[in-house]
């Protein structure tokens, strides 16, 4: 069995008598790409918050990377890589200045800085554009970066919410294709998606119905379970039981 | 059948980005016409120029028959807007805003509830609530009933369904065929391209151009190359071996399949087979199948680069 990056058990999160999170147990595996799924409103912010240290939970066990969400929010966020659609890279600092700040909030030194940005650079084909602003980069590029990034301190695991929306179809791929990469080199990969064939590149999925996860398998597992060859149908059965 | 949107090389620059180059589109009346594209395809620029919100910089665009720039007092009378970003008021309450909207345009929500009833009637239940604190499918409900309370002849909604889920988002087409029933005209843009289906005709986008305009079915019968559906016990090992192959035109990733195009004219897919086994792959499969929007989006693209 390899190691476990996120557990929880019984995991709530309660505002007044509304249950945002019900009771959700599951494991996450080191280098396993978990599809976090559900419907608006099903409980997946609420719950990707308990897990990167920003909200206390009410109830239950949760920990990731090895820390308790409950007494080491603070360590959570220091090991943990993040990115969204809505927060990635500053938009008013050049690649190589985003790449040295966030290089630097995570607490790397200025060598690894010199040899984790020219790495970065190389791979993504920045060399032409290292000194532009990143406002003025294409949507997709700047995901690209953003992901990169955000995997800068070789964190343990990595949450993504969202973070193709919008990009073109090329992109898209190209994105997923480093999702692969980093999940191949052991970092585990926690992504949220409105995309349901991009659902199918995860290794395993959880479907969250009204704060509780209503399925949790691989994909095709999970088409098999509900009869059907289209993760759409499966997602549509599940939320609209 | 009249025009309801007929545009002659509209452009658009913000600074040093062309956000539109030189569109000319057509979209019938009564049409459900999408505008189908990622971020930055120039869906919003055109659809604000339409709606008489931003002047073009040059080329001419008439709505309904008039012209945009001139007529745009007219104009705003007989279109109806739903913005992209959720723009409502959100400290007033449902029905607050629903009348608001109704009283600007001197109508009120007795007067046109039946055009608005469809809809308005899953979030009445809420009127009282404020608008702020709806759920997003709801948000959506009340955007459209605001857009629609004064009887439009067209609609520009303005990626309505993005970052909703599936189940909502199929909800919210079947409005817009129900809409679309009454005669309405529908200009809808989205970034998802399994989306563009359920319109009549659509435009492809991307970098302030048009890739393409047809029927969803004749964009998918323009495709003009063999595509195999392949698939292994490795997958990421199979995009790279794939990739590799010399007769590979093109390897897209499509859920747990990759879509496979090749440079020969005549294909045989035992070869594919035989490779990808010496290659150390197991349980192969390749079938033929016929391409999605997103395939022919994904070669306009190649093509135009």
């Amino acid at each position: 069995m390899s190691e476990t990056i996120i557990y929880t058990e019984n995991l709530t999160k309660q505002y007044g008598a509304f249950k945002a999170v019900d009771n959700i147990s599951f494991s996450v595996a080191k280098g396993e790409i978990f599809g976090f799924l559900g419907a608006n409103g099903a409980g997946k912010t609420t719950a990707m918050k308990m897990l990167t240290g920003l909200l206390t939970p009410t109830s239950g066990k949760a920990t990731v990377a090895g820390f308790n969400v409950f007494k080491q929010a603070e360590k959570i966020k220091r090991n943990i890589g993040y990115m969204s659609q809505k927060f990635s890279l500053y938009e008013d600092l050049t690649v190589v200045e985003n790449i040295r700040f966030y290089a630097g909030i995570y607490g790397l030194t200025n060598h690894q800085i010199k040899v984790k940005t020219s790495e970065l650079i190389d791979k993504l084909h920045l060399e032409a554009v290292k000194n532009t602003l990143i406002g003025s980069l294409p949507l997709g590029w700047k995901q690209k970066l953003a992901f990169s990034v955000a995997i800068l301190h070789d964190p343990k695991i990595v949450f993504l919410d969202e973070p193709t929306g919008g990009v073109d179809p090329i992109t898209r791929r190209q994105f997923w294709n480093l999702i692969y990469e980093a999940a191949s080199s052991g970092i585990t990969v926690f992504v949220t998606t409105h995309y349901m064939d991009e659902a199918e590149y995860c290794d395993r999925i959880s479907m969250m119905v009204d704060g509780k996860i209503a399925a949790l398998d691989t994909p095709e597992l999970l088409k098999k379970q509900f009869e059907t060859d289209s993760m759409h149908d499966v997602f549509v059965k599940l939320a609209r039981p | 059948m009249s025009s309801a949107i007929l545009t002659v090389g509209v452009e658009k620059n913000f600074g040093d980005t062309n956000a539109l180059k030189a569109i000319d589109l057509e979209v019938k009346s009564g049409e459900l016409f999408g505008l189908i594209g990622p971020d930055g395809a120039g869906k919003t620029t055109l659809i604000r120029i339409l709606a008489t919100l931003l002047l073009p910089d040059s080329g001419t665009a008439e709505v309904l028959g008039k012209e945009v720039v001139q007529d745009y007092q007219l104009l705003r009378k007989k279109i109806g807007y739903m913005p992209g970003k959720f723009s409502l008021y959100k400290d007033l309450s449902v029905e607050e805003n629903l009348s608001l909207f109704a009283a600007i345009h001197n109508t009120t929500i007795e007067q046109n509830y039946h055009l608005i009833k469809d809809i308005y009637a899953q979030i009445e239940p809420f009127k009282k609530r404020k608008a702020g604190a709806l759920s997003g499918g709801m948000k959506q409900k009340l955007a459209l009933s605001c857009a629609m309370i004064h009887e439009p002849e067209i609609l520009f909604l303005d990626e309505p369904t993005t970052g909703v889920d599936a189940v909502s988002r199929n909800e919210f087409w079947d409005m817009l065929k129900k809409l679309k029933g009454r005669g309405i005209t529908i200009l809808v843009s989205t970034p998802y391209m399994d989306e563009a289906e359920l319109c009549d005709r659509v435009a492809l986008m991307q970098k302030g151009e048009i890739l393409a305009v047809d029927t969803p079915q004749q964009v998918v019968a323009n495709f003009g190359k063999e595509l195999f559906a392949v698939k292994s016990k490795n997958k990421f090992g199979l995009i790279k071996d794939l990739e590799a192959y010399e007769y590979t035109n093109t390897v897209h990733a499509f859920g747990s399949y990759l879509h496979y195009t090749d440079n020969r004219s005549s294909i045989k897919k035992d070869d594919i087979v035989k490779y990808l086994r010496e290659k150390g792959h197991e349980e192969v499969e390749i079938k033929s199948i016929l391409p999605e929007i997103e395939d022919c989006f994904m070669a306009l693209m190649e093509d135009n680069e």
